[in-house]
């Protein structure tokens, strides 16, 4: 059996008490806080942070909801009062560079908190490990993944709110194993029907489910393996394979999870 | 002497009507709510990209270059309808022909394009009359719409049938005159000689009939275009000017509501009974929208690309991007006249949401941006999508079942779902990692 070591994950508040300053927050956000399936990406993203000696910390407890579900369902009080309270903690612990697993928090701490006054430097996880590779600090020789399909799917919030598409491609590159892409995708790609406040509400009555829609080109393809980038779409993704009775035959990973697991972190 | 008079009459009267139509339509913008211009210089390069180098539309390649040429066409051929106009009011012939060789290789582009233009519409034509095209159908593409669609591409065919036959018949009679030509006709010199054989006379007259058809069909057809969709020939360009340049996931702030959280939040702030009327939330109808919208709302052809990459429609459900723009353009038409009569107290009983648009279609959408991706004229749904969501919800509280949960979760425990924000760090319990080293 091989040799485990506790991983102690730095929190904020005890780092800025000792009067040190990490220079990464990771932004875990509420669904890599508390959704069973994403909160194992968290812990894949924590372990290379960690294998990668990365400066970094996280808010725990004082960490809150972003507020993008509730804007983007129309609850602006809700949202700015969120923003405002996040903030208010972000400034106080003097926070520069956020990194974050979450597209939809990357998307609304980069682009719409400077209108309340939250400025800082936000990178999306696949920006970030994209960056550790360009450093070459990021090295994949294991060949677990080789004789299997890899499948992107485009999360909106990443791709055309934010106009990432290679980030997330480059980090698959360096992952032996084969490649494909579905018909709909970059800045094409097909929402996963999570987004706006869906992933919370019923679907209005349709002839299909948007998940359904997306899993199934997702399947066509041949891939043994859906990657995302995005919680909600991890959400969906999994879904849509169960739906689809694929369990047997196919999976889906974050990013950060096929890093780590080729790692053997 | 008797040409020149009558064509200043023609010219005068298409004018007055022309700036009759735009002055009742541009008094909607009146209503609308203000919104800044800035980025000026970044406005130039996207309307540089997007409109004049018709970078959105080669998203569909086939169909998208023969849009590019007739819109490159269209850009041409103006320049020789302004000369068309000039030699109108003051009796002269191709009096740009003065520029040389700059006149030449413009006026063969124009003639060329004229052709190319012709072919394309043809395509166009063909498609909307006899293939089911999908995205040409849906529960807003009335008959009314498919009408207009089809009438706006006869127009353009005919114009440029005229505009060949003018430049055909120019050449010929310039050659029974034994006069020299000015300029270049790739094309109408090719159809030359098929009227080779035609009397002196006969050719006066067709050369005759061409100008003046063109050149009525212009005037007739700047006239028409204000009550088409196909007043995007004139709104597209400024529209691109004036439309979004923020990233597509942004969503504008509201400053209105940024105060009163910010009293909220501040526990030493002393509460201050206001004696202004509070602003109202969100958008419930036309007049609530700001005047990018309305711009996008006139500048929006019915294409329909949003809609067919809509996942909600894709999906089967009601909302269709496309209804939301036309829906807007129709709301401001119908309460327009009413609002420039009686002021913004005016009520016709009736709104934008609940008259228009559902519940249903505003709930549908996930705000992917899809729709917002393709539009080849950068019109920006999604905004007025979810200022008409604001609207339900700030004003009155009418989200979905599943949403005022997650907002109330939200805002008690600081996740859209029921955990106790202590578990915040539950993740990290039992997190091992294999010692590498």
């Amino acid at each position: 059996m091989e040799n485990k070591i506790k991983v102690e994950v730095p929190v904020m508040a005890e780092l800025f008490a000792a009067g040190r300053k990490p220079e990464w927050l990771f932004w875990v956000g509420s669904a890599g806080a508390f959704d069973d399936r994403y909160k194992k990406v968290t812990r894949e993203f924590v372990k290379i942070l960690t294998h990668l000696k990365v400066d970094f910390a996280v808010l725990g407890v004082e960490e809150s909801d972003s507020g993008d579900v509730a804007r983007r369902a129309g609850n602006e009080m809700l949202f700015q009062m969120q923003a405002l309270t996040n903030i208010q903690i972000l400034d106080m612990y003097e926070v520069k560079k956020i990194v974050t697993c979450c597209p939809h928090d990357f998307n609304t701490l980069k682009n719409e908190y400077p209108d309340l006054g939250g400025n800082y430097e936000v990178w999306h996880h696949s920006q970030f490990l994209q960056k550790m590779i360009e450093d070459g600090k990021l090295n994949i020789q294991s060949e677990i993944f080789s004789d299997k399909t890899i499948v992107f799917h485009d999360p909106c919030y990443l791709g055309r709110a934010n106009k990432e598409y290679e980030a997330p491609r480059d980090i698959l590159k360096i992952i032996p194993s084969n490649k494909v892409e579905m018909q709909r995708n970059r800045s094409f790609g097909l929402c996963c029907g999570a987004g706006g406040g869906q992933m919370f509400k019923e679907a209005e009555k349709g002839t299909k489910e948007v998940f359904i829609e997306r899993t199934e080109e997702a399947i066509a393809t041949g891939a043994d393996i859906i990657a995302t980038a995005c919680p909600f779409c991890m959400v969906m993704m999994t879904d849509g394979i169960k739906y689809k009775n694929q369990e047997d035959r196919m999976k889906n990973y974050d990013i950060a999870e096929l890093v780590s697991i080729s790692m053997n972190l | 002497m008797a040409k020149q008079i009558l064509f200043a009459l023609a010219l005068l009267i298409t004018l007055a009507a022309f700036g009759w139509t735009l002055r009742r339509l541009f008094f909607n913008f009146k209503f609308t709510k203000k919104l800044p211009l800035d980025k000026i210089p970044e406005r130039i390069k996207v309307t540089l990209e997007v409109a004049f180098g018709q970078t959105k539309i080669f998203r569909h390649p086939v169909m998208g270059l023969l849009h590019a040429l007739v819109f490159w066409g269209f850009m041409v051929i103006l320049f020789g309808s302004i000369e068309l106009a000039v030699d109108g009011l003051f009796g002269t012939e191709r009096v740009f022909g003065i520029l040389g060789p700059v006149y030449d290789f413009l006026i063969a582009s124009g003639d060329v394009f004229a052709a190319i233009i012709f072919l394309s519409i043809l395509v166009f034509l063909f498609r909307r009359l006899f293939l089911k095209v999908k995205r040409f159908y849906g529960i807003e593409m009335k008959p009314v719409s498919k009408a207009d669609a089809n009438l706006a591409l006869s127009f353009i065919l005919l114009l440029m049938v005229s505009l060949l036959g003018m430049n055909t018949f120019y050449l010929l009679e310039m050659q029974s005159h034994n006069e020299a030509v000015v300029g270049i006709y790739p094309v109408s010199h090719q159809l030359s000689m098929v009227f080779e054989k035609m009397s002196p006379s006969g050719i006066h007259f067709w050369h005759e009939m061409n100008w003046w058809t063109h050149i009525l069909l212009i005037f007739l057809f700047a006239n028409v275009l204000p009550y088409s969709k196909h007043f995007h020939v004139f709104m597209s360009i400024p529209n691109v000017f004036v439309s979004r340049i923020s990233p597509l996931g942004y969503v504008e702030n509201m400053e209105s509501i940024t105060n009163e959280v910010k009293q909220m939040l501040d526990p030493q702030a002393v509460f201050v009974a206001s004696t202004e009327v509070p602003p109202k939330f969100g958008v419930s109808d036309a007049e609530d929208t700001n005047w990018v919208n309305y711009m996008n709302a006139l500048s929006c052809t019915e294409c329909g690309r949003c809609t067919a990459v809509c996942p909600a429609n894709i999906t089967g459900k009601l909302l269709s991007p496309r209804k939301i723009m036309m829906d807007l353009r129709a709301r401001m038409k119908e309460k327009g006249p009413g609002l420039h009569k009686e002021g913004l107290s005016y009520n016709d009983g009736k709104s934008l949401i609940g008259d228009y648009i559902s519940e249903e279609e505003l709930w549908a959408c996930t705000m992917c941006n899809a729709c917002a991706q393709e539009c080849p004229v950068n019109i920006h749904q999604p905004s007025l999508i979810l200022d008409m969501r604001r609207y339900l919800v700030l004003e009155k509280s009418a989200a979905p079942a599943g949403l005022n949960a997650a907002f109330a979760n939200i805002e008690n425990n600081g996740a859209p779902w029921q955990f106790s924000p202590q578990d915040r760090l539950k993740w990290t319990d039992e997190l091992y990692m294999n010692a590498t080293e």
